[in-house]
């Protein structure tokens, strides 16, 4: 994939590889990797510095059993694990996410539409539909967005985001992202706290659609 | 949380690490390879030849120098994060039985074992305690004439000793925080605030790494 321009920021990188990166989070950064060949690489860069980590730790002696059964359990086959792979515009792991079956939506209003993937106490993470030429109401954070995009284009106070291009909004960004004209666009975006709308409305629906 | 280090010494290190960043040519990597067969018979590291005959004959032998190996490593970093010494046990059983059944998955052009062994531990470390699949990225598909490229995992070889060389040498409160970054101990917002983290250290590797990734993507099929 070229032409991506907005890449994964070390500090998440280094915390998706140390896992202690939530779910939802990790959801998108396993997505843009599987579209971006620069953050694949930085990923295996800094696993190579985990690896050197490991090697350089201290030992700890581990039970004299524990070799003999682990040879015990070689040759019991393994039980197959369903593998994911890319369909269209989704990289393996949104499809992972969505069980292998195409999005459900659920509208928003004014061609707006969602799919919640995951919800849980560290965050949520999301399939975003919206139409070409049209805004995302006004928001804040609270915490930490990403959102990723999978088709089309979004624009806001910070510049232009197209196919694989990952924005990271922390708790200072307010802004007003507009969907590109042409064909939707559909985002994937991850929070780990609500977002805040500005006007009435929106604020009264959060609770419904978990926004 | 924040520590401070001085900043001209950090870019002095930072200096000392570009300058053995320097990319390994590839004519570098077969002369080493040659270096390394007169000494040991083989090409590359002993970690590398156990983990390619297990990938390449099943070689339970070889699977246990990785056990003897990386089994009390991986025990070691598993308890840091606070587990009894039981349930660590119970995950460097599953690390270890997990490298057994992917070791085809294993691509020394581009993991080292340790980097891969590492990535597996974080993956089933996270599915064990959380119970929840740790979403990871599309497998690249390997090229149709997908053989291993000795200077190339020399090369990768080489990189990782010279890193592993200047993490010997950074000051203790920066390899703890380096540590505690990488084992997972620190958050993304505790990472962003801690400006002792060496990043330059690994900005400079990544270089190879971009390279090598190119160099497989000319013959792979990806859509």
């Amino acid at each position: 994939m070229t032409g991506i321009t907005h890449h994964i920021p070390d500090e998440l990188l280094i915390a998706y590889a140390s896992g202690s990166l939530p779910k939802a989070f990790s959801t998108v950064v396993a997505t843009h990797v599987s579209m971006c060949d620069e953050c694949r690489a930085r990923l295996g860069a800094h696993e190579t510095l985990g690896g050197a980590l490991l090697d350089d730790t201290p030992v700890q002696e581990v039970s004299s059993d524990m070799k003999a059964r682990l040879f015990d359990a070689l040759d019991t086959p393994a039980a197959t694990e369903r593998v994911y792979e890319r369909s269209g515009i989704f990289p393996a792991p949104v499809m992972e996410a969505l069980g292998g079956l195409p999005p459900k939506w659920k509208p928003l209003g004014l061609g707006v539409r969602q799919m919640i993937l995951n919800h849980d106490r560290s965050g949520s993470v999301r399939l975003l539909y919206i139409p070409g030429g049209m805004a995302v109401p006004d928001h804040g954070h609270n915490g930490l967005e990403l959102t990723l995009v999978l088709q089309g284009a979004f624009s806001d106070e910070t510049g232009r985001f197209g196919v694989g291009d990952l924005e990271v909004a922390d708790g200072d960004l307010e802004h007003e992202p507009v969907a590109e004209d042409g064909p939707a666009c559909i985002c994937l975006a991850a929070t780990d706290a609500a977002l805040r709308f500005r006007s009435f409305v929106p604020r009264m629906l959060q609770p419904i659609f978990r926004i | 949380m924040k520590v401070m280090f001085d900043v001209s010494e950090d870019v002095l290190l930072e200096d000392r690490l570009e300058a053995e960043a320097a990319p390994a040519r590839v004519g570098d990597g077969a002369k080493r390879a040659r270096e390394n067969i007169l000494v040991t018979g083989e090409p590359y590291a002993e970690t590398t030849v156990w983990m390619l005959a297990v990938r390449d004959q099943r070689d339970k032998v070889a699977f246990g120098h990785l056990f003897d190996h990386f089994a009390p490593r991986l025990k070691g970093v598993i308890c840091r994060s606070g587990l009894p010494p039981a349930q660590a046990e119970d995950i460097v059983q599953d690390v270890m039985l997990t490298v057994w059944r992917k070791a085809h998955m294993f691509d020394p052009g581009r993991a080292q074992v340790s980097a891969w062994i590492y990535q597996i531990a974080r993956n089933r470390q996270i599915d064990v305690l959380r119970k929840e699949r740790r979403p990871v990225p599309e497998e690249l598909k390997p090229a149709e004439t997908a053989e291993d490229d000795a200077s190339q995992i020399v090369a990768l070889e080489e990189e990782t000793t010279a890193l592993r060389a200047a993490l010997n040498r950074l000051k203790p409160a920066q390899r703890e925080m380096v540590e505690r970054a990488y084992l997972g101990e620190l958050t993304h917002a505790e990472i962003r605030a801690e400006t002792g983290l060496p990043l330059g250290t690994i900005k400079s590797r990544i270089r190879l790494g971009l390279e090598k990734l190119r160099h497989e993507l000319k013959g792979t099929d990806r859509t």
